[in-house]
């Protein structure tokens, strides 16, 4: 009881202290809630800027691990495709591997209103697109029941589609695709990609691909025929040893003579240790600045009050607060005005983080947006605590030492 | 019964490159329970570091304080403490109110450092106190709010809320005009004789030691027993008990009402 009756004694007199100095309690709240503020708010945006770094990199080479395999010959002849296929297939459901794309870029002439276009196309499965993160623009992606449509659904960018006369997609926009079955293209979605308005370019499915059968074009006698590739995603620490099993199994299954090149092309691949530790120690450093400086002036109040406090501190152990309770007490006056200004800074954060306009100040869209970070608001909170635990210490040190009648004669 | 005992005590302070400074030399005094005692001294005469002693704010450099028949070298400094917190109140020259907290606050503040029972009890009894000294109406005026005679009135219930067996004032009168003084002593006086608790006043004013029953001056940081040296003024020179309801505001009982609203 004697305890309880302390320690509510304790937050009485705090409070008390609180609500007397408002002035130097709002002035030490304001710099510790910037601060915080600063500290989360800069942190969660590096996990953004982190998140949309690392996005920009997974679009360009896949997720990690992203496993590339062509099958090839001494000859350097193409593999059959409906052999190699289901020797991956195959592979894949052996290994467990869930998310697995046959790709390929080439090039086709497409009629288009303007006239006839040559049009760069990429085909893939559906899971291509979670593998590379794409992004689009307006409308969807392809799921696998896009397969079974008659017209193949088509991915355009914003270059095709300027040429199509920016059709609304409500409206199914179409284009005929020719080949060895002509058929009809339908358009589902709209890329943001574009080179201001000099490359149209499509991606459909793998096997709509194969299915159109697009008449090749006439590069020349010696030009690359584009192969396809297989691209699987597997869990990084897995990657070496599947890379092996897939690269025997697909062989083995093809026969004598075939072997299969299986590179890692995503950036995780190129990098040893973690590639965005530079991002983060200079976010941290920032950080840590900003929280230097508003320990700074949260110091710098406190020693400014030093005598008042001293005064008062003197007044308080003649009623017989022992030196004990007056440093307990003084450090609670700071601690609890640090902890409740923590809080307004990390809830500062919060709404600055949530707000649009730091989706907007990102130049490309994040997919996966972090959560806010948590760890950032702790560190901040208790950063604040400690760092208004050691303001209060200065005129608790000072009091608890002074004689209390000097010190009330201050 | 013996309260406080000092017998032979000396403080000392050292001061670098010079000779040591005796501020009080073999002080001997005695005071009982429901004492009243003057020390008369000029400024320096040594008469604040007798003050720590009494408050048990600091030790001597030889000699023996006993408090309450407890030797002070025997108590440890929260134990010293929390005795200064429950037998001893301070009234002081400059009423050393808190600022921006009420006369009520004020006068609840020494309760945060009680026990349990006077500790979630402190606003009655602060507000009971605060009537006693006729401040009933007064509660939540802050120190700007008030003259000085209120100010030590609220400075007399802070130091008597917890019941104090002791009662140091120093220089309880030396901030007031004469008159409002002689109210404030009055009211003082009265106070503590009815508390049954001792009263030190220390002060330069010989009117103020006039209203105490025994006399001591310090000289040179040396006191001696003073009585028939110290010079009354009419206004004062009654006896003291029976001059204070005249002076002070009538004193209710505990719980009672405020029965003034006059301005000291």
């Amino acid at each position: 009881m004697r305890l309880l009756t302390s320690i509510a004694a304790a937050l009485v007199e705090a409070w008390g202290e609180l609500r007397v100095s408002r002035l130097r309690v709002m002035l030490s709240l304001i710099g510790v809630a910037v601060a915080v503020a600063a500290l989360t708010a800069v942190t969660a945006l590096g996990a953004i800027a982190e998140q949309s770094l690392r996005e920009q990199q997974e679009r360009f080479g896949g997720r990690p691990a992203l496993l590339s395999l062509q099958p090839t010959n001494s000859a350097g002849e193409a593999a059959d495709s409906a052999l190699t296929t289901a020797a991956f297939d195959a592979a894949a459901e052996r290994y467990g591997i869930t998310h697995t794309s046959r790709t390929i870029m080439d090039q086709t002439l497409v009629q288009l209103p303007t006239g006839e276009t040559p049009v760069q196309f990429q085909a893939f499965d559906a899971d291509y697109v979670t593998m590379h993160r794409l992004a689009i623009r307006e409308g969807r992606w392809f799921t696998d029941g896009d397969a079974e449509r008659f017209a193949p659904a088509v991915v355009i960018n914003r270059d095709l589609w300027q040429m199509l006369g920016e059709p609304d997609l409500s409206t199914h926009p179409h284009f005929p695709l020719s080949g060895v079955q002509p058929t009809t293209a339908v358009v589902i979605g709209v890329t943001g990609d574009d080179c201001q308005g000099g490359c149209p370019t499509m991606n459909l499915l793998y096997d709509d691909y194969q299915r159109v059968g697009f008449t090749p074009m006439d590069y020349g006698p010696d030009s690359y025929v584009p192969q396809p590739t297989y691209e699987a995603w597997v869990p990084p620490s897995q990657a070496k040893e599947l890379m092996k099993r897939l690269d025997s199994s697909i062989s083995a299954s093809l026969g004598d003579g075939w072997q299969t090149n299986i590179s890692r092309n995503d950036y995780a691949a190129y990098l040893d240790g973690d590639p965005l530790l530079p991002v983060k120690l200079g976010v941290g450093g920032v950080a840590g600045l900003v929280l230097l400086l508003g320990a700074l002036g949260l110091v710098n109040i406190s020693l400014v009050t030093v005598k008042y406090r001293v005064r008062e501190i003197g007044i308080r152990r003649s009623f017989g607060a022992t030196a004990g309770r007056v440093f307990f007490g003084v450090m609670m006056e700071s601690v609890v005005a640090t902890v409740v200004a923590g809080l307004i800074g990390v809830a500062l954060a919060v709404a600055v983080m949530k707000s649009p306009l730091v989706s907007m100040m990102m130049s490309t869209p994040v997919q996966d947006l972090p959560p806010f970070p948590i760890s950032a608001a702790i560190v901040g909170l208790v950063s604040a605590t400690a760092v208004g635990a050691l303001a209060g210490l200065v005129p608790a040190l000072v009091a608890v030492r002074v004689k209390p009648i000097d010190a009330i004669r201050l | 019964m013996t309260l406080l005992r000092l017998e032979q005590v000396t403080r000392t302070v050292r001061i670098p490159d010079a000779e040591p400074l005796h501020i009080l030399r073999g002080i001997d005094l005695e005071v009982e329970v429901g004492d009243h005692v003057s020390i008369v001294g000029r400024s320096g005469s040594g008469k604040s570091t007798l003050l720590n002693l009494l408050g048990l704010l600091d030790e001597p450099t030889s000699g023996r304080l006993v408090f309450d028949e407890i030797p002070l070298e025997r108590m440890r400094s929260g134990q010293r403490d929390r005795r200064r917190g429950r037998d001893v109140g301070f009234i002081f020259q400059q009423f050393n109110l808190l600022g921006g907290r009420t006369a009520l606050e004020n006068v609840m503040t020494p309760l945060l450092y009680a026990g349990p029972a006077q500790f979630w009890r402190r606003r009655r009894l602060a507000a009971e106190m605060l009537d006693r000294v006729g401040l009933g109406s007064r509660l939540d005026s802050l120190p700007t709010q008030l003259s000085g005679g209120e100010q030590q009135r609220v400075a007399i219930a802070r130091a008597l809320v917890r019941g104090p067996r002791l009662i140091l004032a120093d220089e309880p009168t030396g901030a007031l005009d004469v008159e409002t003084g002689e109210r404030v002593m009055a009211l003082l006086d009265q106070v503590a004789e009815d508390s049954g608790a001792a009263l030190i006043t220390i002060t330069h004013d010989p009117n103020v030691a006039a209203l105490a029953r025994r006399h001591y001056r310090l000289d040179q940081g040396i006191l001696t027993p003073s009585g028939a040296e110290v010079r009354l003024e009419p206004a004062l020179a009654a006896p003291t008990s029976a001059a204070a309801p005249a002076l002070a505001p009538p004193v209710a009982p505990l719980a009672g009402p405020s029965t003034s609203g006059e301005v000291l």
